[in-house]
């Protein structure tokens, strides 16, 4: 009895080792995305509006971040990379197609009486010059700088903006996503750090108490960023080795076309302008 | 059965370990609470048997419950027998103090140190990239299925090894057959180390998340085998609570679920293992 | 049928033994053959790296900056080893007394209830201890010393997070006591804590100290939590109330951007790891077999 059912543990563990490999474009009906965890959960929304219409297709979108996306679209490994930013230089080889926009901006404690601040107080506050929320018209108390980790696309857009470069700035505290900054500022009145627009503005709607600043005077709306006044935005890219062809075509078409941007919107997205 | 009289001048140590008691059971409550605060009010029929919608935010969890089950169901069929038949070895035919047997257990325990993404990592490049399977819940499970593999092992042996010597000279008085004893006397008297191993390893894979992420993967579809990728209840948890913006309330309430299913799956155990521990292991 | 017939220690092996020990060496193997995968995988990522920079730079360079070439790991493998020590020095002692409690000074039912309870704190995925930590712990952590996100905060709930591996081991231990020992030593007028002290706990040691190795793999290893309530800056820090950095996180934090060097470098950092809880491990082996076999 034992040896059968050890029989059939081998047997079954055998017939689920396939004998091909998944590769990439071998089969037409299942394309795989992979890449930013920002762009994953709008893409896997577009993703089954597109399978709706289209039953012989399935998507899958895994996440894994951009760096992932950008390497994994290089060596086959997925159809579509999901990339979070612009193309650096050194990876022009590869194509890419904005499908909308995202924001950046200051959130600060929404008890805290600051309203806005320069630019100049900004780059202070995370240099560590200016380290007491009285200098810029708040309460008397230390500032908690929270900064995003080393290569994450909101990093470095804020730091290039602000002209900052990373070795300057002294956090008291570093977080990987938007929402984890979100969830640290919410616990502590004295804290700052930048966000995604779309994920601050969701999450302050929903009663979490954040308040977004405005930049350089520009209010932080997802209209603004639509219309390009607001300074800060960073492009999310459907990234492809080769220019695309059939299914992986029509992917990009529809995920860049009318019908999705109500799904954009509700991720707090801003579609592309019309 | 292992009841103690107390002594009359041991209040301090009664109260020593009371109070220890007493603040674990207060944290976990404190836990549970704040769970249920913020989760309970989303759970309902409709919540666990419907698919996500706006990324989660919505609908429900029942695609997600599904690629759970299919995950822990082949990690847990892919480390058993490894880990009994490795637990044996070492228990049975290797004496305690022997260099083979110390060498073994020092790879577990640094199997065991190896951190959650590291697994992840090594299980796409091994299961989905090297074996072929792509991100699917074959993938995850057989990457679950080696993290546990020390923690049942060594709880296994360490239960193999208190069988006291004349059980084993009983049965070999008797004739037994080698293979007859490990299954009548051997195993069931290690049973209360297996439901130990069994609880903590799974219990251990189910809470993993940095190991899907990387392996079974981010879909949320239902599966409909087990070279699909599916998302597992701990990813979800975390991709509503760590990546989507909103996504909290559904976070606590899928935290909620996956508790209670422990839960089921615990006192479960517990009562197939002491009932084959009383009537002796009838394959 | 039965009889002595091949070498081994079975007392009584009989022909179909024979293949059931084949198959009990097969099953082995797969344990040592994925350590050896693991091993090689990292080493394969790490290589190009190691061959380029070395070793020392891993601990001599002036800080952690991989974009700029600078590779220095040193506050963070402190992060890591703060973190696990300090919450494997609360976890332990408190696991063991919770074993304790449990199988000697509760009541049945009350004991059956809180064992379940410990074992359904084993399944609790780490994200919900770091959400819990983050939106409860940290905040608090904050009224004593900002910025609440800290070294304490991260030992605090990785504490939490081991203390069911240590405590269902220890138990299990504790459980193994042959009953006629303590039997014989309650009719020798021995008190409950004496029994407990002089009798159970020399006895189980070994169970014991295999829970708290295996809890200090999962201290070292585990990376979700810790990142979302310890701050993450890499430093290595002066009290309890700094924010710091673990290895774990790092790769975490870090992996989903890295390209070229950075990933090498990342992977680098987790083979270091490995050889740190390798030195512990033999360090606690030998702990443990002077008190164990002495």
């Amino acid at each position: 009895m034992l040896k059968i059912l050890l029989l059939f543990w081998v047997l079954s563990l055998q017939i689920f080792l396939p004998q091909h490999t998944h590769a990439a474009g071998k089969e037409k009906t299942h394309l795989v995305l992979t890449g930013s965890s920002t762009v994953a959960p709008l893409v896997s929304e577009i993703a089954r509006l597109f399978e709706d219409s289209h039953p012989e297709i399935q998507v899958d979108v895994q996440s894994g971040g951009s760096s992932r996306g950008i390497a994994d679209a290089r060596r086959g490994l997925a159809e579509i990379g999901l990339v979070s930013r612009d193309l650096k230089e050194n990876e022009k080889d590869l194509k890419a197609f904005s499908i909308a926009f995202d924001g950046i901006t200051i959130i600060l404690h929404r008890d805290n009486p600051v309203k806005k601040l320069s630019n100049a107080e900004i780059v202070a506050i995370y240099q560590g010059k200016i380290k007491n929320w009285e200098k810029v018209g708040g309460h008397d108390a230390p500032i908690t700088v929270i900064n995003k980790s080393a290569g994450h696309s909101t990093l470095e857009l804020f730091t290039a903006y602000f002209k900052l470069k990373s070795t300057e700035i002294h956090p008291d505290v570093i977080i990987g996503d938007n929402a984890q900054g979100i969830k640290t500022l919410s616990g502590n009145p004295d804290a700052i750090a930048y966000v995604s627009i779309g994920a601050a503005a969701l999450e302050a709607e929903l009663g979490t108490p954040i308040k977004l600043l405005p930049v350089a005077n520009i209010s932080p709306t997802l209209e603004n960023v639509q219309n390009g006044r607001f300074p800060i935005r960073r492009p999310l890219n459907l990234v492809t080795q080769k220019k695309p062809t059939g299914w992986v075509l029509r992917f990009i078409q529809f995920a860049r076309s009318k019908d999705v941007r109500a799904v954009i919107q509700e991720q707090y997205f801003v579609p592309l302008p019309e | 059965m292992n009841r103690l009289a107390p002594a009359k001048n041991e209040g301090f140590a009664g109260f020593v370990l009371w109070s220890v008691a007493a603040f674990i059971v207060a944290v976990f409550a404190w836990l549970m609470a704040d769970i249920l605060i913020h989760g309970a009010a989303q759970i309902s029929w409709d919540f666990l048997s419907t698919a996500p919608e706006k990324a989660g935010r919505r609908g429900g969890i029942l695609p997600i419950l599904v690629s759970t089950l299919l995950i822990m169901g082949v990690c847990l069929l892919a480390a058993l027998p490894i880990a009994l038949g490795t637990a044996i070895l070492l228990a049975e035919f290797t004496p305690e103090k022997s260099a083979f047997g110390r060498m073994v257990r020092r790879a577990l325990d640094v199997l065991a140190g190896v951190p959650s993404i590291v697994f992840g990592l090594f299980g796409n490049a091994f299961f989905s990239v090297y074996l072929g399977l792509g991100f699917s819940i074959l993938s995850g499970g057989l990457t679950l299925a080696c993290m546990i593999l020390p923690l049942l092992i060594r709880t296994l042996e360490a239960g193999l090894r208190a069988n006291p010597a004349r059980d084993r000279l009983a049965a070999a008085a008797l004739g037994l057959s080698y293979g007859a004893s490990l299954r009548h006397i051997l195993l069931p008297g290690a049973a209360p180390a297996l439901l130990a191993g069994l609880l903590l390893g799974g219990g251990r894979a189910i809470a993993e998340t940095a190991a899907l992420v990387y392996t079974s993967g981010y879909v949320d579809r239902m599966p409909g085998s087990l070279l699909d990728s599916g998302r597992a209840l701990s990813v979800h948890i975390f991709d509503l609570s760590m990546n989507v913006p909103g996504g909290d309330q559904n976070a606590y309430a899928s935290a909620l679920v996956l508790i209670v299913l422990l839960f089921i799956v615990n006192v479960t155990t517990a009562g197939i293992v002491s009932r084959w521990r009383k009537t002796g292991l009838a394959i | 049928m039965c009889g002595p017939s091949f070498r081994s220690n079975i007392l009584s092996p009989c022909r179909s033994d024979r293949n059931l020990v084949i198959l009990l060496r097969l099953l082995s193997a797969v344990s040592g053959v994925i350590v050896l995968l693991i091993i090689a995988f990292l080493l394969k990522e790490a290589l190009p790296l190691f061959q380029t920079i070395g070793l020392t730079r891993f601990f001599s360079d002036a800080s952690w900056h991989p974009t700029e070439g600078r590779f220095n790991i040193r506050p963070m493998l402190a992060g890591s080893f703060l973190i696990s020590f300090g919450a494997m020095g609360l976890a332990a002692p408190l696991a063991l007394f919770s074993g304790i409690f449990s199988l000697y000074y509760a009541p049945q039912k009350g004991a059956r209830f809180y064992q379940g309870l410990i074992t359904l704190l084993a399944g609790i995925p780490s994200v919900v201890y770091g959400l819990w930590g983050l939106l409860v712990l940290v905040p608090l952590i904050r009224k004593l010393q900002a910025p609440g996100a800290s070294l304490l905060a991260g030992i605090l709930i990785l504490a939490l997070m081991i203390l069911p591996t240590i405590a269902l081991n220890a138990h299990a231990a504790l459980l193994r006591v042959p009953q006629a020992l303590i039997r014989g030593a309650a009719a020798l007028g021995l008190s409950r804590g004496q029994i407990v002290k002089r009798v159970v706990l020399p006895l189980a040691l070994p169970g014991i100290s295999t829970g708290i190795i295996l809890g200090a793999g999962r201290a070292i290893g585990e990376t979700m939590a810790v990142l979302m309530v310890a701050g993450n800056v890499v430093q290595i820090p002066e009290s309890l109330f700094d924010p710091v950095r673990t290895l774990t996180a790092n790769i975490a934090l870090e992996m989903s951007y890295a390209l070229g060097d950075h990933r090498a470098a990342l992977f680098m950092s987790a083979l270091i790891l490995m050889a740190a809880v390798l030195v512990l491990v033999v360090a606690a082996e030998s702990i443990e077999a002077k008190t164990v076999y002495e």
